[in-house]
């Protein structure tokens, strides 16, 4: 139990660093002397547009090395990523889990054709390709809506129905219980039950599910990004920086390994904390 | 019986019907106009006019709704005369870009993902299956350690991440795989695999983290249930115990985990196609959405949906098979 404990201490000291890195990001470049938007061409290789030197041009002044073609350095991308990646995790998590949390409750308490309804809805989500969706919406959207709102509101949006699922679940076994009986009996209206007797029984297992969501919100806004829809340039973002470290692959692994290594750390973290947290809430819960 | 598979297939046309409509309103209101870049230079009111009509594009569009819908039943043809194009039932529409019907592109590409699904599934089932219950044999053991260890950091890592290391690390460093291009099976059944292999051991890395976590934790529930002491306390072997008795009762939630994931996996892998450069569904419908082909993106998202809506049914199906106490109600 206690090495169980020692990971999921280990993840929340990760969080709160990188929380810490995506707050003072811009500080935390000034002291390096750096920004992630200036380039250093005199930093490349005139032949190759690679960065000049060994492992993609990591000196004094460039600590992570610098982004090949345009020199710009790649410590201040990886550390600006850092904030476009828990703005946008953290934002849409919060948004999935309110929406969720809302509709999963209702379905749960409510029953009968509401219920029907909304398990009907979350199956038409869950078999939606929503991926090619986020794409769509990205290009039907005017450009006057900042690309990272609508990165927030389409993924939240679309992670409402796990949620719904485990607190439609959790909520049918509170009602069967006395005191969520008592309150209608005496003429509660739904949203005062909601309120006074579900949502202090649901935090629990509301915290464990965000938690555990946060590293797929980010994952999904890296792959978005990936895939060339995400923030627009000159933003940074991980997912297009490992997007365009697919051509230097073979000559930059550098490019790739900052980047991605940022981006998997702040996953893992997330998962392992997620992790601990359910095993304390519930030790005989299941993995998943 | 029947009663129930009506209301099975009902409720699947239902989903269907929906994913179509919500795919179609979206892109209807992608500001482009298919006429204009088919109309040629130079571009006449006239011509433009013309080319709206060919492609029924002057119509509401809930009439070019019903047009799709009606075309998947009786086919339909595009314009008259000598240039009319008649695209057969099961007509999914008509790529204008592309010049050939919707059904025909996703037929091109269906083995590329097909391929790619269903090796990878193989794999990542055999591992995480077998970790999986290895893990919670040995609990607490270093097996039982390291095997949870590694399944995070698969859980963690995205799927590119993954693949872009492992063509960095097999691909170029090592040099003992191809990294990417797709060969088909008829052509070079050895040639198709070795191809596929490394993308099969990435997807398959990625997945088979959730399995191993899944079966272990259920192994170890049912490990603890009456009927395993019952059957120890009989003599059972333990051999049959764990791989029979056990096991049976495991695989329920890996059947589901399967559906849905298959489900997702041949409707297309876009990051996994991706980032190997295979040519399957996925990539399909990325670029068709970046050039705002409409007819092509309706019918991949609409084929997507289907396979997720029937891997849904089958995963139900297979319940009532393996827990008689789960038949369907």
């Amino acid at each position: 139990m206690l090495r169980r404990d020692r990971w999921a201490f280990a993840g929340a000291v990760t969080i709160v660093l990188i929380g810490l890195v995506a707050l003072g990001g811009t500080a935390l470049t000034a002291l390096a002397g750096q920004d992630p938007y200036t380039y250093h061409p005199e930093a490349l290789d005139p032949q190759t547009g690679g960065p000049a030197g060994l492992l993609g041009g990591i000196s004094g002044t460039h600590w992570f090395g610098v982004e090949p073609l345009t020199g710009r350095d790649l410590f201040a991308i990886v550390v600006h990523g850092t904030r476009t990646s828990f703005l946008i995790g953290l934002a849409a998590t919060a948004l999935s889990v309110v929406l969720g949390v809302l509709i999963g409750a209702a379905a749960g308490y409510l029953g009968g054709w509401t219920d029907r309804i909304i398990t009907w809805v979350a199956d038409v989500f869950l078999g939606f390709p929503y991926l090619v969706f986020m794409i769509a919406i990205g290009l039907v959207a005017p450009p006057s809506i900042p690309k990272q709102v609508l990165l927030i509101v389409v993924i939240g949006f679309f992670g409402w129905p796990s949620v719904a699922r485990i607190v439609r679940a959790q909520t049918l076994t509170l009602k069967k219980r006395s005191f969520v009986a008592a309150a209608r009996v005496l003429g509660a209206s739904p949203w005062q039950v909601f309120r006074t007797d579900l949502l202090p029984n649901l935090w629990a297992p509301i915290i464990v599910v965000a938690t555990l969501s946060v590293p797929g919100k980010i994952g999904l806004e890296a792959a978005l990004s990936f895939l060339n829809v995400g923030v627009p340039p000159p933003t940074p973002s991980w997912g297009r920086s490992i997007f365009s470290a697919i051509q230097w692959v073979a000559t930059d692994p550098m490019y790739l390994i900052f980047p991605g290594a940022a981006l998997f750390l702040t996953t893992w973290a997330f998962n392992v904390f997620g992790d601990g947290l359910r095993d304390a809430i519930d030790p005989k819960g299941g993995v998943r | 019986m029947t009663k129930l598979v009506a209301t099975r297939l009902a409720g699947m046309l239902l989903v269907l019907l929906t994913v179509a409509f919500c795919t179609f309103v979206v892109f209807y209101l992608v500001p482009s106009d298919p006429a204009q870049l088919a109309c040629g230079r130079p571009c006449t009111e006239q011509n433009l006019a013309l080319a709206r009509e060919f492609m029924g594009l002057d119509e509401s569009w809930w009439q070019q709704f019903l047009d799709f819908l009606t075309g998947i039943f009786a086919g339909r043809t595009f314009g008259t005369g000598a240039t009319a194009i008649h695209c057969a039932a099961p007509c999914f529409g008509y790529s204008f870009q592309q010049n050939t019907d919707v059904v025909t592109l996703i037929a091109d590409r269906v083995p590329v993902t097909f391929s790619l699904a269903f090796g990878a599934a193989a794999i990542w089932l055999v591992f995480g299956v077998g970790l999986g219950v290895l893990a919670a044999l040995r609990k607490d053991t270093p097996i039982d350690r390291i095997t949870l260890a590694g399944s995070v950091a698969g859980v963690s890592a995205p799927v590119y991440l993954v693949g872009l290391l492992g063509i960095l690390l097999f691909g170029f460093t090592l040099d003992v795989v191809p990294v990417g291009g797709y060969v088909a099976f008829a052509e070079s059944p050895l040639d198709w695999a070795w191809r596929l292999i490394l993308p099969w051991c990435v997807l398959a890395f990625a997945h088979a983290a959730f399995y191993v976590r899944l079966v272990r934790s259920s192994m170890l529930e049912t490990l603890n249930e009456d009927f395993i002491r019952t059957a120890r306390a009989k003599g059972v072997r333990e051999s049959t115990v764990v791989g029979k008795h056990a096991l049976r009762n495991v695989l329920l939630p890996v059947v589901t985990l399967v559906g849905i994931d298959l489900g997702g996996l041949l409707g297309g892998a876009v990051i996994t196609e991706s980032v190997f450069s295979l040519p399957g569904l996925g990539g399909l419908l990325i670029d068709a959405v970046h050039q705002r082909d409409l007819p092509l993106v309706l019918g991949c998202t609409l084929f997507a949906g289907f396979l997720v809506v029937v891997a849904n049914t089958l995963v139900d199906l297979c319940y009532g098979v393996l827990d008689p106490r789960a038949r369907l109600t």
